[in-house]
């Protein structure tokens, strides 16, 4: 089973430095690019059909496709979206505390095929010792002329800089992480005007994240077939997955996309603790639906998972356990969601503080029928298509699958006025 | 309380570095709080119409964007910061035990500072170490697979 994007990746080593990162082939793919047409490596990603690996599942290639091409457009920006804040992911600071050179040479490709000469990774403030070998190796790439100097015969040439977080989840949305790299408060943005037309400073803009970008490399190297036969399902390549929660191995996994649930949580994360049971679990970071029992033979690929009325997300899951109160879990959740809202749009300031005061009283006993109804009535008004961004509708992912297949323990709370688990 | 009037050579030239990647000034204004930040512990007022100044914006605009922002203190912390992470994955793993073992030996909650100065202790979002939760953060320092009974030994290296 091959696994491009971490088969240099060894926790028990440091990360390759550039000399080591050339001797397994690293910059190969960059040395080939530059000798295809942009149009032509954008096609070829479309093709090989990666989607974007942040949550949204989008068409990579086709993203870039998007990016005016007219040679005297001027100015033109790649990003790295490295504000790994969803929570319970982990797995682009993997990537990049594990081989942060092909993170840059994906970026460098990317940015090549979209004629942009200028390039930032926005990079979480917690992320400290990715800050530090991203650094290294950006001064790296700047000495051995990958970066700030033109390359070979083509005359193109990139700058990167590394922009480091000051907090807030909205940052990762996309358009709030262009306000947040202007120096603005980080509020979404209307689309269209989408960014591949006018995003930071007003100027075109592709913003990838960072697995989605480390996979660039590769599929210029081996072609789209490869690419698509690394999968066990119709979506392309394969995925970092990842497992949190009471089970025996938490971590993260390179896998084919596709794997199946069960083979995930008992294969690779060595299946529940002992003294604990499975009941549930977010697949893909905390603004995804629940899966349940019934799901453990699903495939994780995005359509499978959709079946099953959630999301793939970010591809890393975090399992629910019979000892832990279900409405205490969905009550976390949505403090953290009513925490992070920017603010800037109605439904998302005032409905998930309210969503979240309610899940407290229920969670101490001070709960009655009718809020469950209130809670329903919320995962509608603050769904898809009534906030500015989709913070909120994220948000009652988790709260309206907990509401269908936990309902149970929302109502013993309600009729013991206690929390069960307590 | 450590007030300068003006901003410092090392300050301006960090600041001056940033300035540079952008096409305005004031676009550096993230950056420009988190080196004020660095120097001098927090962003107070005073250091607040400094950097408004130097990046050529009103006061008021900086102001919004620095409370928007959780890691830009605008009121004094003490010399070490710790981020317990009260997201969901810690939740599971039991972050309530640590943020009890905190409260016992720091004697201080959530957003408050120990009288020594010597720590303020605030919640944070997921660190992103949620397969080695729980977790917390002091300074530049991640804590991993954390036990109560390890939160002793772990303080005393900060004097």
């Amino acid at each position: 089973m091959e696994k491009p994007l971490t088969q240099y990746i060894n926790p028990n080593r440091p990360a390759l430095h550039l000399k080591e990162y050339e001797r397994v082939g690293g910059y190969s793919a960059l040395r080939k690019a530059l000798t295809m047409a942009p149009k032509d490596i954008t096609n070829m990603v479309q093709e090989a059909d990666l989607k974007g690996r942040g949550g949204a599942g989008f068409n990579t290639g086709m993203k870039w496709s998007f990016v005016p091409m007219d040679p005297d457009i001027g100015t033109k920006y790649l990003i790295a979206n490295a504000d790994e804040m969803e929570p319970g992911t982990f797995k682009d600071r993997l990537l990049m505390e594990g081989n942060p050179h092909q993170l840059i040479e994906g970026m460098i490709i990317a940015a090549y095929a979209i004629q942009a000469n200028v390039s930032f990774i926005f990079l979480r403030w917690a992320y400290k010792k990715a800050a530090r070998l991203l650094e290294q190796a950006i001064a790296e790439a700047y000495d051995a002329g990958y970066l700030g100097r033109p390359m070979g015969s083509t005359g193109y040439q990139l700058h990167l800089h590394l922009h480091t977080g000051v907090g807030r989840y909205i940052c990762g949305e996309e358009t709030a992480l262009l306000n947040a790299l202007e120096g603005k408060r980080a509020t979404p943005r209307l689309k269209p005007p989408f960014p591949q037309i006018s995003g930071l400073f007003g100027r075109p803009t592709i913003v990838n994240n960072v697995e989605t970008l480390c996979n660039v490399p590769h599929i210029v190297n081996n072609g789209p077939d490869w690419f698509k036969a690394l999968s066990n399902s119709g979506d392309a390549g394969t995925k970092l997955y990842g497992v949190s929660g009471r089970v025996k191995t938490p971590g993260i996994w390179e896998l084919p996309l596709g794997t199946p649930m069960d083979q995930l949580l008992e294969d690779h994360a060595g299946g529940m603790q002992d003294g604990y049971r499975f009941r549930g679990a977010l697949p893909g970071g905390a603004s995804t639906d629940f899966l349940v029992t019934e799901h453990l033979k699903i495939n994780l690929d995005y359509k499978s998972v959709a079946s099953a009325g959630s999301r793939l997300g970010t591809g890393t899951m975090v399992v629910l356990d019979d000892r832990t109160c279900p409405v205490g879990f969905v009550h976390n959740l949505e403090h953290f969601f009513a925490q992070e809202s920017c603010g800037w749009c109605s439904p998302c300031r005032e409905g998930l503080p309210w969503t979240e005061k309610i899940l407290r009283s229920i969670e101490d006993g001070r709960g009655t029928i009718q809020d469950l109804e209130i809670l329903e009535q919320h995962t509608i008004q603050l769904g898809p298509g009534r906030t500015f961004c989709a913070l909120a509708p994220g948000a009652m992912e988790p709260l309206q699958s907990a509401l269908k297949y936990f309902r149970e323990d929302f109502e013993s709370h309600i009729s013991q006025k206690k929390c069960p688990w307590r | 309380m450590h007030i300068d009037s003006i901003l410092s050579e090392q300050e301006i030239a960090a600041i001056e570095k940033e300035v540079a990647k952008l096409p305005m000034p004031k676009a550096a204004c993230i950056e420009a709080l988190k080196i004020v930040q660095q120097h001098r512990g927090w962003v107070s007022d005073d250091s607040l119409q400094l950097i408004a100044q130097h990046l050529q914006m009103s006061t008021a605009e900086l102001d919004s964007v620095a409370t928007f922002y959780n890691l830009i203190f605008r009121k004094p912390v003490g010399r070490h910061v710790i981020l317990l992470c009260d997201s969901i994955s810690c939740y599971v793993m039991g972050y309530e035990k640590i943020y009890e073992g905190l409260q016992r030996q720091l004697q201080i909650g959530f957003g408050e500072t120990s009288p020594d100065g010597r720590f303020t202790l605030l919640p944070n979002a997921c660190l992103g170490t949620c397969d080695h939760a729980p977790a917390l953060m002091i300074d530049q320092d991640t804590y991993p697979d954390l036990k109560p009974e390890q939160l002793e030994a772990i303080l005393n290296t900060y004097p």
